[in-house]
């Protein structure tokens, strides 16, 4: 060994994960999860308990989910996306423009023409944002509405229904492997490659150096516009996946597709703990947020809370947690300064 | 771009840059830099502030590109259009401010972008945490690895910049005052690692204000003067007084006029201030007519000490008092009603409405005081900032000017007018220069001496030691926090001024095992 002294006593590995996940912040959320679902199946156990209730506790909030990771991945760039829910709209009105011309096309390919619709109107965004250097709070903005305005003019009212959908389709919706919803599966595998690649691959750890400081990205000679593209690009072909899901889901597309659910995924990234100026975050997080979305809103009637309450307890949500964290943040500093002046 | 070629008996020059320019929109800010700098050298590079120091580093580093002259690296032509392009080729650049990432550990904070690869390509963080104690192990400090970033001293932060740059294995390594911030015992550890750097035929260059570290550390020194190259000479065949009358090039006194004025009653009282890790017991006092200084490092807390006493931030213990009447804390309003004017370091973002006219500007504070109704018209705001911009000297065609376009200096002195139109008592004027060309820079100084002799009181911040010497009646010298000295005009020398914004350079505890975070002696 070196002469360096000790200056903290040495902690085993084990000790040191279960410290970091007592304290973390995504342990906050769970246990406001599992409360929620407790008093929820203490007022009526079929919120659980039941076919149906287990199915739906795990497959509502499949779309969600890949949305908040998608957004998640832009928000730790200091960027934000408000045009998912219009290109989940898109993605879900090609799917069903597809069944429609050929009910028998294989439903990986349907996957993979979602999945390149999102890509394409991501790569557009990134575009838009890394080369014109203009916010993305602004360029997404207006693509939410140039999307649904193109996707409302081009579906009218018609409206793609179940009877437009091939069987084999329409039951992956609700399909289901040792009682595990399917869709709820491929989410999980979106939420643990993208999270596993945040946290161990070069390029993910950039994306939060980039949100942390995007000065000294420049400086340390990272390459900055590259990786916001691609934070951009994966979050439009997720959102075009979750227009898959959706289709899936509801066996059906209509220009209204999606609406307003980017705010949502929003609302779950934030309130999963990830910070809304990027570099700190993680998508664990984002995806138990919008878990504890998804599952607040179906437990809120068997609670006793009407549904017109449902909004507002959703911005309490997002209130508080974001409170939460600025006071943890504000005594985090004081402690750290504390101990500096005390050193 | 990669330069990988090995060395030949007759080895280029690892870095040449000749006449060498770069221009910021109307201020040029380098003319012709030239630096030469062989392999297995330690090259310093001295000037005052705004000799072009900085700007030369830059475009080494490829922040900048330059507009004209030649740019070699290892004997091959280079035009870097990006930092990457510049690490890429082999160039280490330790920057004046430190530039990390707060939510991002220690750790990664050197190793981002190149972090050690495991089995596939995932991260191995227990490697990079190693390689991270071995670093700060060769650079004698003992830092965790694994801790975030955020709230770690400059000093500290610092460190992480040494280990980022010496962990990149480059064949130049550039440090811009790499000690400004480090104990004693720090900067011989880094020098030693820089002399081992050099004895395997690597090129360093060594930027500092600091004499003895020149004269201990390097072999050549080269000379710039207002974004000029002056000369370039051996280390042991030149002296300290040399080379400090070819940066300076001309006298002190004549650049920095403050001429005597008397000396009244108190206005300022400033007692027991402390505000936990930014300042601590800063007690001071500034009298009618007085200029004091404000000396000390970037980051010791100098401006963190005007703002409180402005009431811009918080504070948690002691007293401000103008006139022999405390202010309340957090309440800049009733700090500019007590008569405290406040001149921020960052003009642009603080200390101006840019986009506003020269008159709306002038006339922001005292608004309420000429509107009408609660109506104010531009006639009104013209007419009051008239005569204040006249008395000033601003150079503007229109008072309807938009303020963006100006000087750095005509900004300035629309920030001046706008805060001598409240008629105020005290005036706290934080880098009152920064980024203004050399004439109009002697103006401000003109100006800030007339109104001291009109009996407004002064606390002036200053980086650069020629301004503050040669315009305080007394300098306070700001080190971690703390005032370490309080100079009397005739007895401040650079020496003394140094010494104390880097007391604890002189007095650091036995180290290697001293903890990183430096207590200063109090």
């Amino acid at each position: 060994m070196t002469t360096l002294a000790p200056t903290r006593p040495t902690e085993s590995a084990g000790v040191r994960v279960l410290r970091t996940v007592l304290r973390s912040r995504e342990l906050a959320i769970v246990i406001v999860l599992v409360a929620i679902v407790l008093f929820a199946t203490a007022r009526r156990s079929s919120f659980v308990f039941s076919a149906d209730g287990w199915r739906d506790t795990l497959l509502a909030p499949s779309i969600l989910l890949v949305l908040a990771v998608g957004q998640m991945v832009v928000v730790v760039t200091r960027n934000v996306d408000l045009s998912i829910g219009s290109t989940l709209g898109i993605s879900a009105y090609v799917v069903g423009k597809i069944f429609v011309a050929n009910p028998d096309t294989s439903v990986f390919v349907v996957f993979a023409a979602g999945i390149a619709v999102g890509a394409v109107v991501g790569a557009i965004n990134g575009l838009l944002v890394t080369v014109f250097n203009v916010p993305s709070l602004v360029i997404t903005l207006g693509m939410m509405y140039v999307l649904r305005g193109a996707l409302t003019h081009e579906v009218g009212s018609e409206r793609i229904n179940a009877q437009d959908f091939p069987a084999h389709f329409e039951k992956l919706g609700t399909q289901q492997v040792l009682t595990i919803p399917v869709l709820t599966i491929i989410a999980l595998v979106v939420v643990a490659v993208v999270g596993y690649y945040l946290h161990t691959a070069r390029g993910g750890r950039e994306l939060y150096a980039i949100g942390s400081d995007p000065d000294a990205a420049v400086l340390y000679g990272l390459p900055a516009a590259r990786r916001v593209f691609g934070a951009f690009v994966l979050c439009g072909a997720l959102a075009g996946l979750a227009g898959v899901f959706s289709t899936a889901r509801y066996a059906t597309a209509f220009s209204g597709t999606g609406k307003d659910i980017e705010l949502q995924a929003v609302a779950a990234v934030v309130i999963g703990g990830v910070a809304i100026f990027g570099g700190s975050g993680t998508v664990w997080g984002a995806a138990i947020g919008a878990f504890l979305l998804v599952t607040i809103n179906r437990a809120l009637p068997i609670l006793g809370i009407s549904e017109f309450w449902q909004g507002a307890v959703v911005g309490l949500l997002i209130i508080g947690s974001i409170v939460l964290d600025r006071v943890l943040s504000i005594r985090r500093q004081h402690r750290l300064l504390e101990a500096r002046d005390h050193a | 771009m990669t330069t990988s070629a090995p060395r030949d008996a007759a080895a280029p020059l690892t870095l040449a840059l000749r006449d060498v320019a770069k221009s910021f929109g109307a201020v040029q800010a380098l003319k012709s830099g030239t630096l030469e700098v062989a392999p297995g050298s330690i090259h310093a590079l001295v000037g005052e502030n705004g000799a072009g120091k900085s700007t030369l580093v830059k475009i080494i580093a490829g922040v900048h590109r330059r507009d004209a002259g030649v740019f070699e690296l290892l004997g091959d032509a280079v035009d870097f259009g990006s930092t990457a392009e510049s690490k890429a080729a082999g160039v280490a650049v330790i920057y004046q401010e430190p530039t990390l990432f707060p939510d991002l550990s220690v750790a990664e904070n050197i190793f981002m972008g190149r972090q050690p690869l495991g089995r596939g390509r995932r991260i191995d963080r227990a490697r990079m945490h190693a390689d991270s104690e071995a670093l700060f192990a060769r650079l004698g400090v003992s830092l965790d690895p694994r801790r975030e970033a955020r709230g770690l001293s400059i000093a500290d932060q610092q460190i992480i910049e040494i280990a980022k740059a010496i962990s990149l294995d480059a064949a130049l390594l550039v440090m811009d005052e790499p000690t400004a911030a480090l104990s004693g015992v720090e900067v011989q550890r880094l020098f030693a690692v820089a002399r081992s750097l050099r004895d395997e035929g690597r090129a360093l260059v060594f930027i500092s204000h600091r004499f003895d570290e020149v004269f201990d550390l390097c072999d050549t020194v080269t000379v710039m003067r207002d974004g000029a190259y002056v000369s370039t000479s051996r280390v042991a065949e030149t002296t300290e007084s040399e080379i400090v009358s070819r940066m300076v090039g001309r006298e002190v006194a004549e650049l920095f006029p403050k001429t005597a004025a008397t000396i009244g009653d108190v206005v300022l009282d400033v007692q027991g201030l402390s505000a936990a890790g930014e300042f601590h017991d800063i007690s001071f006092q500034v009298r009618s007519g007085e200029i004091v200084g404000l000396a000390g490092l970037v980051g010791a807390g100098r401006s963190e000490i005007a703002r409180a006493i402005f009431g811009v931030d918080a504070y948690d213990e002691g007293s401000v008092s103008v006139d022999g009447r405390p202010i309340a804390a957090r309440r800049p309003r009733r700090a500019i009603r007590a008569g405290i004017a406040f001149v921020p370091e960052d003009r642009r973002q603080q200390g101006l409405v840019i986009e506003g006219s020269v008159a709306r500007n002038i006339a922001s504070i005292i608004r309420r005081r000429l509107s009408l109704g609660g109506l104010l018209t531009s006639r009104a705001e013209n007419r009051a900032a008239a005569p204040w911009a006249s008395t000033l000297q601003v150079k503007t065609s229109a008072l309807d000017m938009r303020a963006a376009t100006m000087s750095g200096g005509n900004q300035q002195k629309v920030v001046l007018a706008k805060w001598l139109a409240t008629e105020p008592r005290l005036l706290i004027i934080d880098e009152p220069t920064r980024g203004i060309d050399v004439g109009t820079k002697s103006e401000v100084h003109r100006l800030l001496s007339d109104l001291a002799g009109e009996g407004l009181a002064i606390l002036m911040i200053s980086s650069e030691l020629p301004e503050v010497l040669g315009m305080a009646d007394r300098v306070l010298v700001v080190c971690e926090g703390r005032i370490t000295a309080d100079i009397p005009r005739e007895e401040a020398t650079p020496e003394l001024v140094m010494a104390a914004a880097t007391r604890s350079a002189a007095t650091t505890p036995p180290a290697p095992t001293a903890s990183s975070d430096k207590e200063p002696v109090a």
